[in-house]
């Protein structure tokens, strides 16, 4: 798809691309390069030299149990964090969907929680179920449960969960109700007129057209649950306790920054770009036209 | 979404309204938390409704930051100017090299065009954080710690905004351009007189997601800011809060997260079409 | 003013050529039609004399200076796209300045240009609106505005009114035209009507295919027609083209015959327009009618001949009240207007 019209000349346009260009050599592909070579070596306790151990950071690590369970602890999370606030965020999208008056105001009143940074919103749900100040924790205590997720790591998941979920229905919630606005009204009321009840309609016709953004959606939220949610889990658990919360996101930084342990660091970066790397070719793959040249 | 009874419409609007209750909850406490002292706070039971202090805890916050021995003391003003330098920055940097390379892809061809389109394709696979123990040591050695160009300039290396420019570019009428080029329009000339005024709607829309993404940051400025002074709000309120069994100061902590909500969510609603027409646009 | 040298002018799209040698001359104020099917070439020709594309061999040249080299505001020319291509985000006036504001003209002077022109088309009024806020018609208008402030020396015109309705098209036709003759601007007009060819044009020029067909005045075109894609291109209905073989002083037909007077022998296409054709008792031809159309001022009757099941369709002025439907009858036809072409190569025979 180019376009057949153009301006002649190459100095100007490598003029125009030079700032991108720069930035992304500079900010981009240099630190992934060293992000590559860096899972290479070993550097001695002191930093004063690497030595070349190949592939052997990558081997330490899948026999590492703290980061295989990191890996069951991102998928998990994700998978929570992505069918909970595209499930709630469909829901509301259908409500929307069905009334006439107030549906602007009700999405206003949506969406802005994707304003929110995810740190902050980690701190709001932090506060809420503190152990000892929590509003939340509070009454639970007085219907008898002890709630502290600085100690119980189904807790520390749960909240976490949560508090990524809240701030992601927003966006989800924007696709489906886009998605449900795009159906044409004449097929659902063809529908209706067969004798289809609402819940039938919704199995039947109205979600598997919106099977494309669903699926466009669940890439998507994957891959955000990755990483934009460093900052619930820092906020909240450090990824405690005991690296219950622990995604690989942040063992990357927990372990290169705090631990110091730069091979072992890289090497986790270079995995994860792989791993990230496959859900964008799959995300393109599905949705052609990005990649039309 | 046929059914017209009374019956639909109420559970509906129930709904939705439950929603809207869960989705205020955390904030609407928040905010109460910083409109009361601390002692109402580490007192429970824990008040629902907003205390009298409002204008005292965020005044004090704003310029005089948290209390003694509460933290590092630095007035919140002073971290919303950050995060909004930071942002701004992040902003407008990248709508400005995006436009900058889209123009060049679009509109010329040129030796290694289909090598820097697929370059800069790669730069969508992976965000800051897979990168960042090796963008973090290149930062320290362009000197950028510690300060708001090493804030902003490691962040608008990925191009998302660009390819959206191209594809708004590739719909845009060739005849448009011939007209251009027929009126004596020289490429820069077409670019500034023509192409960005119709490309509007777009920067607009660009404009609020990527003031909310700048705003949001937080590993980033974690990383590379250690003087606190340099804190931006959204990271800065990490630092007011405990670690161990130290106590934070609530209403200051509380007061910061409403006031790093603000900005944010005020473009979002006053550019409420835009941000959504950004949003899905840019999924296509 | 210009005159327009079209010099054995190529073109091709990778190993695919689309224009093959074309030249022609133009002389100073005319109005020149380039009128052809889709995919002929005719806006490909246009845009490569605006210079909006490359020409691969060949040479256009604007009053004896060579064009090639040159970029499309080097030329003095100015363009009406098909879709008017207005730039959305600016008012009429400043749409219709913009290029005298490039090329750095005073400011009263663009002032006094844009007002002449908007006069000159109506648009008066209309000065302050958006793009978005013009009908169709007045849209055209503007787009033919900023052509006409430029004062070039060549008017280019791409389909311009393809978008517009039916009724509106015939309008701005004569518009198209009276400006023309006002300003008497050599012009180049792309179509694929016909009809507007034949209304608007002082010469015309056919392709097809990326040749040339026939270059002549609509007259000449249509009562002379060059070559058999010409005679049944220009003309509505069509011309009749009946398959037939002279022999001597003969031309036979699949079920008639008439007298030759051409020196030639072999295969030719026999052509009659509908409207030189008659229903004749005595005719020669031989036809069953199959139906007939009723447009009103005129009908069209298509006729058959078994024999070699070719259709012929007859246009006999008014309204035919007999019902010929399903009926045979015969058909005379003016030995004056009749066309010959040589199979072989579709060219047109002379008679003498």
């Amino acid at each position: 798809m180019e376009k057949k019209v153009f301006f002649r000349g190459w100095f100007l346009p490598i003029l125009l691309i030079s700032p991108q260009l720069i930035i992304s050599i500079i900010f981009f592909f240099y630190p992934s390069g060293q992000a590559i070579s860096n899972s290479l070596y070993l550097p001695d306790p002191f930093g004063l030299s690497s030595e070349f151990v190949g592939l052997e950071n990558f081997f330490f690590l899948f026999s590492d149990s703290y980061y295989l369970s990191s890996f069951v602890t991102t998928i998990f999370f994700s998978t929570s964090v992505s069918v909970l606030s595209m499930g709630l965020g469909l829901y509301f999208a259908l409500l929307a969907d069905r009334i006439f008056r107030g549906a602007g105001i009700y999405k206003t009143l949506l969406i802005w929680p994707y304003a929110v940074a995810p740190a902050v919103a980690g701190v709001l749900w932090m506060f809420l179920f503190s152990s000892r100040i929590g509003v939340v924790s509070w009454y639970l205590g007085l219907l008898g449960y002890d709630w502290n997720h600085a100690l119980n790591s189904e807790e520390a998941m749960g909240l976490v969960v949560l508090a990524s979920t809240w701030g992601r229905i927003s966006y989800n919630f924007l696709f489906f109700l886009a998605g449900l606005q795009a159906i044409p009204k004449s097929i659902i009321e063809a529908a209706a007129i067969d004798g289809a009840s609402f819940w039938k309609r919704f199995r039947t016709i109205v979600f598997p057209l919106l099977s494309p953004i669903t699926f466009f959606l669940l890439v998507v939220n994957i891959v955000y649950a990755f990483f934009e949610t460093f900052g619930v889990i820092h906020t909240i658990t450090s990824g405690g306790p005991e690296q219950a919360t622990t995604t690989l996101v942040y063992k990357v930084y927990s372990d290169g920054f705090v631990g110091q342990d730069l091979g072992s660091s890289a090497a986790q970066s270079v995995i994860l770009l792989v791993v990230v790397g496959l859900l964008t070719v799959i995300q393109f793959k599905y949705i052609e036209r990005k990649v039309h040249y | 979404m046929i059914e017209r009874n009374k019956k639909g419409y109420f559970m509906s609007h129930l709904g939705l309204i439950l929603g809207i209750v869960f989705i205020f909850f955390p904030v609407w406490l928040t905010f109460v938390a910083s409109t009361v002292t601390q002692e109402d706070i580490l007192q429970p039971p824990f008040p629902l409704l907003p205390g009298p202090h409002f204008f005292e805890n965020y005044s004090y916050a704003l310029f005089e930051g948290t209390p003694e021995g509460y933290g590092n003391n630095i007035p919140v003003i002073k971290l919303l100017i950050n995060s909004a330098i930071m942002a701004l920055g992040i902003t407008i940097g990248k709508i400005i090299i995006s436009l900058l390379s889209a123009f060049a892809i679009v509109y010329f061809r040129f030796p290694g065009r289909k090598f820097f389109f697929w370059l800069i394709f790669i730069t969508l696979m992976l965000p800051v954080e897979v990168r960042i123990v090796p963008t973090y040591e290149i930062a320290a050695k362009l000197n950028l710690l510690n300060s708001y160009a090493g804030l902003i300039f490691p962040l608008i290396a990925s191009a998302t905004a660009t390819f959206l420019f191209r594809q708004f570019f590739m719909t845009i009428p060739n005849e448009m351009v011939e007209a251009a080029r027929m009126d004596g329009a020289k490429p820069m000339k077409f670019f500034i007189d023509i192409l960005i005024p119709i490309s509007r709607t777009n920067i607009a829309a660009l404009f609020v997601i990527l003031f909310i993404y700048g705003w949001n940051q937080y590993l980033w400025p974690l990383l590379m800011t250690t003087d606190p002074n340099m804190n931006t709000i959204v990271m800065g309120i990490n630092q007011m809060i405990p670690g161990g069994d130290d106590f934070g100061h609530w209403p200051t902590i509380m007061a910061t997260s409403i006031l790093a909500m603000v900005p944010p969510v005020i473009i979002i609603i006053t550019m409420q079409k835009f941000f959504v027409k950004g949003l899905l646009e840019s999924e296509k | 003013m210009a005159k327009i040298n079209l010099q054995n002018i190529q073109k091709s799209y990778g190993n695919n050529p689309v224009i093959h040698n074309l030249s022609a001359d133009i002389e100073d104020g005319e109005l020149i039609v380039i009128v052809g099917p889709s995919g002929c070439g005719k806006s490909t020709l246009l845009r490569m004399i605006a210079g909006l594309e490359e020409i691969n061999s060949g040479e256009v040249i604007i009053n004896e200076k060579r064009m090639n080299d040159l970029e499309p505001m080097d030329r003095n020319i100015a363009m009406v796209f098909q879709n008017y291509a207005l730039y959305p985000h600016m008012t009429v006036f400043e749409n219709m300045s913009y290029g005298l504001k490039i090329q750095k003209t005073p400011k009263d002077e663009i002032i006094s240009r844009v007002n002449e022109a908007a006069e000159i088309l109506e648009l008066s009024e209309l000065l302050d609106r958006k793009p978005n806020q013009l009908s169709g018609g007045q849209r055209q208008r503007v787009a033919m505005g900023r052509a006409i402030v430029r004062k070039p020396d060549v008017f280019l015109f791409d389909e311009p009114l393809s978008n517009l309705d039916a009724k509106l098209r015939v309008q701005m036709r004569l518009e198209i035209k009276k400006l023309q003759r006002k300003l008497n601007v050599t012009s180049l007009y792309v179509t694929h009507d016909q009809v507007e060819a034949m209304t608007l044009a002082d010469k015309m020029i056919v392709m097809n295919e990326g040749n040339v067909e026939h270059i002549g005045t609509p007259l000449d075109v249509y009562q002379q027609p060059k070559t058999l894609f010409t005679a049944q291109f220009i003309g509505s209905p069509a011309m009749n083209i009946l398959n037939g073989r002279v022999d001597g002083n003969e031309i036979k037909f699949a079920n008639f015959k008439t007298s030759s007077a051409i020196s030639f022998n072999g295969d030719v296409y026999f052509g009659i327009r509908p409207e030189h054709l008659t229903i004749d008792k005595e005719g020669p031809i031989k036809v069953q009618v199959e139906f007939i159309e009723l447009i009103g001022s005129n009908t069209l009757i298509h006729c058959r001949i078994q024999s070699s099941n070719e259709i012929i369709v007859v246009s006999v002025p008014g309204i035919v009240e007999e019902n010929l439907s399903r009926k045979e009858i015969n058909l005379n036809f003016d030995q004056s207007k009749i066309h010959l072409f040589d199979q072989k190569n579709n060219m047109r025979i002379n008679q003498n």
